[in-house]
């Protein structure tokens, strides 16, 4: 824990990336598309699993989460597991008003 | 004298807890519309058609495209092409300017059809109506508050790179700078269906 | 600092800049957390002169000493201040910033520059609290929880308040993000997650939810400030928004912040607790888990705050259950404490004295916070004296007596100079019977159904209010002779060596005043645990 030296990440190829960026855009019209399919409640599910599968592309390829340590993924499931605790007990209220 | 000794990982990692706060931040704003939805579901869909889903997609498209090239920045730093990497830096930039230019004419159109908060006319559409525009324009007014700032960020440190005070040794400031123009995409990833694509 | 035997003044006369300016523009963690303690001391002073006020207009029914509005506005400021400028930065900001960084064996902390980024976000903060209260449509009269519909249509400078919070929250933020880098990249060689001292773990959890939960209050404070501006209307229900929805924003950072008030007080006292009874903390693990484990409960239990809001029936009895659970690592934490006293070898110098009180307070304090947590005892004491009274139990008995402890126990480190024990033994006695003397009377006036924030009251509450009131100039006294003694020990008392109490952490292990870097030429190497006294012997003063 406590070296401090330089630490660097190898430098990843703008090929990962641009493939990434492609994926992205695909998956944009994606959404796009499922989104004049009337699937009733299943649409707004579907809208964010897609979205949910989009920024993780973003998190772990252009944020470079998959080069960093440890640390870094706990703090973001620490994080997910916040957000669905404030979520979730909000509408332990509201579902049941 | 050795306090300023250098610790990228941990600027990085004080970044990241950096964008927790930001993501909290905007999971009210999610929390309420969730609420919201949840009560109005079809009076939410009716006002969603009010967007213009042209603007919206074009702008994730050039949102995405502008993660991309910071992202290409990085990596472009790190392979010591300094040259490619202002380049990129700035086509970022500009990209930004395109986003907010375009959210310009979306929302003067909107507000000149009587669509904007505490309106008449929004006040007559419905409370589902009123409440999902509301939120539209606290949201998407926020978000291009940090388009805004993240842009200025990279313009920033692009000149510091020009100047040579960022180099391929020490680039920390610029991975953060994308790493919050990142989280813009982020944000943004989940506003455009959410606002834009309800049935 | 004046100049009576030693010469030594440490990080106070080091500095790359002289003069003022090497204090205002110093990233040293020790300038910083002074600069902090000066502010967050004259806030408290502040705030206290306010609690006074509102005291003195209870004396009597009816209108004593200032009208209705005056009372509102009295209250709101009190709360903005206490919460805001006092006790959510008391220790953190100040302790933690001066305390931190040595304990762990580090120069400084990650980010200094953040670091006095955050100090000056506190001034803003701090100035504009101060500016609302004498601008605009006149000092806010909403309460510090800026509630909705109200704080939306009131024509009181509500907005400057809700900017002077937003810039604390900032500031609050930034020190999280601070700590919490700090503890993981920058401890010392040996100090391994083991030997950290409990006031750090407190302080990481602290941080954490500092980081976590600060953004909510944000977001939620930009909206009301949004509603104001513009009318818009998010909370409001005719235009489909949901005012129960901002209580739930509101608690969702605001019971987090509670904890963010009480944690680093509970880890002074376990700083404070095992060297004075000479003996290594009992259940070191139970009592670092229990941090965190109160941090991420105290995150499931907001809405215990708004069982009369209308919320449902059924939420109120999954926060109700939930808020129980907290109790069980605030439990664990007292019954280690007095375990530790248990057969230890006890010296009640002031800092202890302090540490006790805080036990005793906090005690009663999260007791009677079980009967509010309780629903259908909560329906009855919601917005009564009792609530009052409790709360001032938590963050004053606890967190207050936390703060004074931490006071004694480190001001000598820092200034280098010893206060008088007699005197800080008297005004803590005082302080002792006033606290309780103005508290157990608001909670028990609470139970007979006084409401509270109202300035005039039926009759029959009057015996017990005036008991509360007399009690809180006992209370003043008590402060008065403690910050006195402190003041002149500061500036005259007897310099001491770098351990005057015999404790074992790393901060006692150099000079005090601690020079800049805190540590000489070599990094330090730890290599036994915070609380392992054998063969740590106390300098003489």
């Amino acid at each position: 824990m406590s070296e401090h030296n330089h630490e660097t990440h190898e430098p990843v190829p703008y090929r990962t990336f641009i493939l990434i960026w492609v994926a992205l855009i695909i998956l944009t019209g994606v959404t796009i598309a499922v989104s004049r399919v009337d699937l009733k409640e299943l649409n707004i599910w579907v809208a964010l699993g897609v979205a949910s599968f989009k920024s993780s592309l973003v998190l772990f390829f252009f944020m470079h989460l998959r080069q960093e340590s440890r640390l870094f993924r706990v703090g973001l499931l620490i994080l997910l597991v916040i957000l669905a605790i404030f979520l979730g007990l909000t509408f332990v209220d509201v579902l049941y008003r | 004298m050795s306090i300023e000794h250098r610790d990228d990982t941990g600027a990085r990692f004080g970044m990241w807890l950096f964008l927790y706060t930001e993501v909290i931040l905007f999971s009210g704003l999610f929390i309420l519309y969730a609420v919201a939805l949840m009560k109005y579901p079809e009076q939410y869909s009716q006002a969603s058609h009010k967007l213009n889903i042209y603007f919206g997609s074009i702008n994730t498209v050039v949102l995405l495209t502008s993660s991309l090239t910071v992202a290409l920045a990085i990596s472009a730093i790190q392979m010591k092409r300094i040259k490619q990497c202002l380049t990129l830096c700035w086509v970022t930039v500009a990209l930004a300017i395109v986003f907010l230019i375009n959210k310009y004419f979306e929302w003067s159109a909107e507000i000149s059809h009587g669509i904007y908060p505490g309106s008449e006319t929004l006040a007559e559409m419905g409370a589902g109506v009123t409440s999902f525009f509301n939120l539209y324009y606290f949201t998407a007014g926020l978000h291009g508050l940090h388009v805004f700032i993240g842009a200025t960020l990279i313009a920033v440190v692009a000149i510091m790179t020009a100047k040579g005070k960022v180099t391929s040794e020490r680039y920390t400031l610029l991975e953060n700078s994308a790493l919050y123009w990142h989280l813009v995409d982020l944000v943004w990833i989940f506003v455009f269906p959410l606002y834009y694509l309800i049935l | 600092m004046s100049e009576t035997t030693s010469t030594y003044t440490g990080f106070w006369k080091e500095s790359p800049r002289s003069g003022i300016l090497g204090w205002l523009l110093s990233t040293d963690h020790k300038r910083i957390g002074i600069m902090y303690l000066g502010c967050i001391v004259t806030m408290f002073l502040v705030g206290v002169c306010l609690g006074l006020a509102i005291r003195l207009e209870l004396i009597a029914p009816g209108e004593t000493i200032m009208g209705a509005q005056t009372y509102n506005a009295t209250f709101t400021v009190h709360g903005v201040i206490m919460i805001f400028l006092f006790i959510i930065p008391s220790i953190p900001a100040a302790f933690g910033n001066l305390i931190l960084p040595i304990q762990i064996g580090a120069r400084d902390v990650s980010f200094p520059k953040l670091n006095l980024l955050s100090w000056y976000c506190y001034v803003v903060g701090a100035i504009l609290a101060v500016f609302a209260i004498f601008s605009g449509g006149g000092a806010p009269d909403t309460g510090w929880t800026f509630y909705v519909p109200f704080s939306t249509q009131t024509t009181t400078n509500v907005n400057l308040a809700l900017m002077a919070a937003f810039m604390l929250g900032f500031s609050s933020i930034l020190t999280g993000i601070n700590f919490v880098t700090t503890i993981h990249r920058l401890r010392a060689e040996g100090m391994g997650w083991g030997r950290l001292p409990l006031f750090v773990w407190t302080l990481y959890a602290t941080a954490w939810i500092q980081v976590l939960a600060t953004p909510m209050l944000g977001i939620t404070l930009v909206i009301v400030m949004f509603e104001r501006v513009f009318g818009a209307g998010l909370f409001d229900a005719a235009r489909g928004g949901d005012p129960i929805l901002y209580q739930h924003l509101f608690w969702i950072y605001s019971h987090p912040a509670v904890y963010i008030m009480i944690l680093p007080g509970m880890g002074v006292i376990s700083e404070v607790i095992p060297t004075f009874a000479r003996k290594p903390l009992f259940g070191y693990w139970a009592m670092a888990l229990s941090s965190l484990a109160i941090a991420f409960a105290g995150s499931l239990v907001w809405a215990h705050h708004m069982y009369a809001s209308g919320m449902s029936d059924f939420s109120i009895l999954v926060f109700s259950l939930l808020t129980f659970i907290v109790a069980i690592p605030s439990a664990i934490k007292i019954f280690n404490w007095v375990s530790t006293l248990y057969k230890g070898s006890i010296e009640l110098a002031p800092p202890m004295l302090h540490a006790l009180a805080f036990i005793f307070n906090f005690a009663i304090g999260g007791l009677g916070g079980l009967a509010l947590g309780a629903a259908a005892s909560d329906i009855h004491l919601h917005d009564t004296t009792f609530v009052v009274g409790h709360f001032h139990y938590t963050m004053f008995g606890g967190t207050g007596f936390a703060f004074f402890a931490a006071l004694h126990y480190w001001l000598p480190k820092f200034t280098g100079r010893m206060y008088n024990h007699k005197w800080a033994t008297i005004a803590w006695g005082i302080l002792f019977v006033g606290f309780n003397v103005t508290y157990m009377s608001m909670q028990a006036v609470g139970i007979q159904g006084m409401p509270r924030r109202y300035y005039d009251y039926l009759p029959e509450f009057q015996p017990l209010n005036l008991v509360a009131t007399v009690g809180s100039w006992v209370l003043a006294v008590g402060l008065l002779i403690m910050f006195v003694n402190l003041w002149q020990g500061m500036r005259n008392g007897r310099p001491v060596g770098k351990n005057p109490w015999g404790s074992a952490t790393l901060e006692w292990d150099v000079p005090s005043p601690p020079p800049m870097e805190n540590f000489g030429e070599e990094d330090p190497v730890v290599t036994k645990g915070p609380y392992e006294f054998k063969g740590v012997v106390a300098d003489e003063y």
